[in-house]
């Protein structure tokens, strides 16, 4: 069943000569634990699409469901909830807080939204032990690596019971080998029920997805099809 | 790709039989360029009759004949080594002459054409990831073989990016000067960066 949907939507800005279409017709659903990837070159409309995925942004026209539930029968503060409680966002440039630690980090959000201290905590600690960091829990950023440092802000987009996650070129900063550990832990936990989108123009890291939807001009032009088994490409080669 | 150093190098390090020549060859490149056995006799002959290996006189024909390398095989898997592959002009590049050809040809949209090729080649990578996430056959062999496809395939795929938006680009600026001829750079193949 889809978590995300995205119906019929429309993103302009401005108004006469100087309207820009972000967006337009864009239909695209995303299914509990799987990972869609949206491709695109710069200004092609990705981060609009996240943004307004994420209800950081009202599109000019169309709706969004999350969770089933659309997103224009929502309050502000209804979307905001919605955003504590149900999605994590990750970004290239990690956007943690320089004076708290890793799980200080992980935790605010759920702190935020009411979750006691402790318990808190103990989420938190949680996430970032799947996450491969629960030795880095009392670290500041600034003693972390980027690599620990984007796995500290998907703990924390992960962490409680969010069900989407929607990351914009979450491996953009970092190494090839720190960004195929980024890509590993996002499928991870799509395989452990979460819904995710990452908008990227690489497609080393748009290859770890299930399915790659490919925006052009704010629309969506083309997708791939479903994935064969992976030993069909290697039945593919010829003998020498 | 040659098989022909790739069995100097698994006889630099002994004498093999044909059999475990084949089998090695096949574990060493993770097990994606599987070897006919015919092409590994007929390989080791012409080795042999080049004076780069010398089969063990007293064997008899067959799987259990043992092979060693020579002098002159060891300097030839050498030079073999440290002389760069010829990539100094550029291949007949099947995916460039298609978006080249598409480009004039009226009621072509050399953007689906370019988009058909991006499509594909996305869904290739997303295969070769996937065989990424089983760790339990990833060994370094194998990693380094699936690492080159997928960087092949992304280059491939950024060459395409690059193109759509240079025609996009050029569609808004207007139509571009008369090409003129250039030349194409010459590198020199150096053999070895031995001191």
């Amino acid at each position: 069943m889809s978590y995300l949907e995205l119906r019929d939507i429309f993103k302009v800005y401005g108004e006469g000569a100087s309207e820009v279409h972000a967006l337009q017709r864009i239909d695209l659903s995303v299914d509990a634990g799987s990972l869609v990837a949206v491709m695109g070159a710069s200004g092609s409309g990705k981060s609009t699409l996240l943004t307004i995925a994420g209800s950081l942004e009202e599109p000019t026209s169309g709706e969004v469901y999350v969770g089933g539930r659309p997103l224009s029968s929502l309050s502000r503060n209804g979307k905001a909830r919605l955003r504590r409680q149900s999605v994590g966002y990750v970004f290239q440039d990690y956007n943690l807080l320089a004076g708290l630690s890793a799980v200080e980090n992980v935790s605010l959000p759920l702190e935020l939204d009411g979750v006691g201290a402790r318990k808190a905590q103990a989420a938190a600690l949680e996430s970032l032990e799947d996450f491969g960091l629960a030795d880095r829990a009392s670290h500041y950023p600034d003693m972390l690596s980027g690599g620990e440092r984007q796995r500290v802000a998907i703990a924390r987009a992960v962490v409680g019971n969010r069900q989407l996650l929607l990351a914009d070129e979450p491996s953009g900063a970092l190494d090839s080998a720190n960004a195929e550990t980024v890509m590993r832990l996002i499928l991870a936990a799509c395989h452990r029920g979460l819904a995710a989108v990452v908008v990227t123009h690489d497609a080393q890291l748009a290859s770890w997805a299930d399915r790659v939807v490919f925006l052009r001009d704010g629309r969506i032009v083309d997708q791939t099809l479903p994935l064969e088994s992976p030993d069909a490409v290697l039945a593919e080669l010829p003998n020498q | 790709m040659s098989v022909r150093h790739a069995l100097l190098a698994l006889l630099s390090e002994g004498p093999k039989y044909g059999l475990q020549l084949r089998q090695e060859f096949e574990a060493r490149t993770g097990d994606v360029w599987p070897l006919n056995v015919g092409q590994v006799y007929t390989t080791l002959q012409r080795l042999e009759r080049d004076g780069l290996i010398e089969s063990d006189d007293s064997a008899e024909e067959g799987p259990q004949k043992g092979f060693h390398i020579t002098t002159e095989g060891v300097a030839e898997l050498d030079a073999w080594l440290h002389t760069p592959p010829d990539f100094s002009s550029p291949p007949r590049d099947e995916l460039v002459i298609k978006v080249l050809v598409a480009l004039g040809l009226p009621g072509v949209d050399v953007h689906e054409v370019v988009q058909v090729h991006r499509r594909y080649l996305v869904e290739l990578m997303q295969q070769w990831t996937r065989l990424k996430e089983d760790e339990s056959r990833f060994d370094l062999n194998f990693a380094l073989v699936v690492d080159a496809e997928l960087f092949r395939l992304d280059s491939l795929i950024r060459w395409l990016d690059t193109a759509d938006g240079r025609l996009k680009r050029a569609a808004v600026e207007g139509d571009a000067p008369a090409p003129q001829p250039f030349p194409l750079p010459k590198a020199r193949r150096r053999v070895g960066l031995k001191q």
